[in-house]
This record gives structure tokens, sequence and C-alpha cells, in this order.
């Protein structure tokens, strides 16, 4: 049953990534984005990772849907046409493509038990999560705790760029 | 859960997924504009149930939680759409007077 979910929500998320492609729209496409963001959200819950899903929707479908359509408000809402399809462009996307997939060939097989992701340190996090942390999903204890440094180094980096773009507009005083 | 509970489950999970595709359909198809936002309005509302469902599917109705708060975003994300599609901006303090239309609906 989750294999069937799974593979639906993942054809799904192709054709709107080729829609979101193909649209001239770009009110559409941002529609069409925040749909994209629901489904990564649903398949993260499926996966069991309930924060990221949080992240995703909050984010993904929230937040940056409402940015773009501020961005949209300040520009138009058509995309100018392309200048015609390039034979160059072509070549290239399709040899980084050829050398990505390369690439990955020698990656271990997805879910592979014996990969060296899974027999470093996750037993060891799988085991100890409920006695040491305290919370049942193994997810939320890796991001929240054995991860947590990991995690307030993004929290600064996001600070950090927040900070940076509010000096860059500069605010408005109002006296 | 009975397997029949876990065979309703399994049911309304493949409803909600066709349901999926169909609003996939309008989201691409539109053709106004307001036939999109009523697509992802409508797909964050499965995806509330989808949630739901596979929560029971694998026997932890406690992602109940999870999918309430979706319910949360999805309709503050509505809003803010429409308050965009209204007002043209989202900063509009808005008002009981109709503004003038900003919509043609591409």
């Amino acid at each position: 049953m989750e294999y069937v979910i799974n593979t639906v929500l993942l054809a799904l998320l192709a054709v709107t990534a080729g829609a979101i492609v193909h649209l001239r729209n770009l009110f559409a496409a941002v529609m069409l984005v925040g749909i994209y963001s629901l489904l990564t959200a649903a398949l993260f819950v499926i996966l069991d990772a309930v924060d990221v899903a949080f992240t995703e929707a909050a984010v993904g479908a929230g937040i940056s849907t409402i940015l773009m359509l501020a961005a949209l408000a300040l520009t138009g809402r058509e995309q100018t046409a392309a200048t015609g399809p390039s034979a160059v462009g072509l070549a290239v996307v399709l040899a980084t493509g050829a050398a990505l997939v390369w690439g990955t060939l020698d990656m271990p097989h997805f879910g592979d038990p014996n990969a060296p992701a899974h027999v470093h340190v996750a037993p060891r996090y799988l085991e100890g999560t409920l006695t040491e942390i305290g919370i049942p999903n193994a997810v939320t204890s890796v991001l929240a705790s054995y991860r947590g440094y990991d995690t307030l180094g993004e929290v600064f980096v996001i600070f950090t760029a927040g900070i940076g773009a509010l000096a860059l507009l500069g605010g408005r005083r109002e006296s | 859960m009975t397997a029949f509970g876990t065979g309703i489950a399994g049911v309304g999970a493949l409803a909600v997924l066709a349901a999926m595709g169909l609003a996939m359909f309008r989201a691409l198809r539109g053709p106004t504009v307001y036939d999109r936002i009523l697509a992802v309005n409508h797909f964050g509302t499965l995806t509330v149930l989808l949630i739901a469902a596979a929560g029971f599917l694998s026997g932890r109705p406690e992602f109940l939680d999870i999918a309430l708060v979706y319910c949360l975003i999805s309709f503050i994300g509505t809003v803010a759409v429409l308050k965009f599609f209204e007002y043209g901006d989202l900063g509009h303090a808005g008002s009981d007077e109709r503004p003038p239309a900003a919509g043609t609906g591409s």
C-alpha cells in the first residue's frame, strides 16, 4: 500500500515539475510550486520525517508562495519567450545529466542496509533514542538532539541572511 | 486496528490519490486563475486527508495532529493568495469597499 502511495506521489511530483518548466503564466507556475511543496511534504510524512515535513509545508507551501507572489506583484505575470531552442544548451544539459547519473552508479542502492550511512552511527541513534533522548521519532531526535549543533548552525545562517537582507533593503523610519 | 478498518483506510487513501490527480488536472489546465487557486486549496485539503489515511494505515493515528496543522497552513496560504489577487499586494490593510477589480483571469 505504501508502495502505491509513494509511486503515485512521485509520479504527480514529476508531472508538476514538468508543468512548472513548461508554463508561461508565472502565476500558475507559483500555484504549481505550492502543489509541489505539498506533495513533498506528504512524501516526508510517509517517510516518518514529520519535522522535515512541517518545515517543508510551512516554508515551501506557505512562505515561499507568498514571497513569490510578492515578487510577481512587482514584476509581470507572463514570462517572455526564450530565444528558441539551442542545440548547444541541449548538449550541455544532456552531458551534465549523463555525468550526474554516471556519478550515482558508484553509490549504494536506495535503502541498502549495508550502505555506509546505515552502519556507522545510525544503529546507535535508533537504539538509544528512547533511553537517551526520550523522543519516540528517530528523525526528530537526530535533528533536534544528536545533531543539534548542526541545526543551530542552520538557524545562525538563516538569521544572518535575514539581517543581511534587512540591511540591504533598509527599514523605513517613520517618526 | 481491525483488518476492515485498514481496508477502509486503504480504499480512502486510493480515492484521495485519484482526487489528487483530478485536482492536478485542474491546476494544469486552468483556464482562469481561480481554477488554479481552488486546485491548490483542494490539494492542501487532500494532503491533510492523505496524511490521516496513511497514519491509520501504518497504525499510528497520532499523525492526525500533523494533519490538523496542515489544515491551518493551507488556509493561511489560500487567504494570502486571495488577498494578493484582490488588492495586488500583501501589505494592503483591506477595506469594506470593493477596490477596482485587479484580476482579469489570465
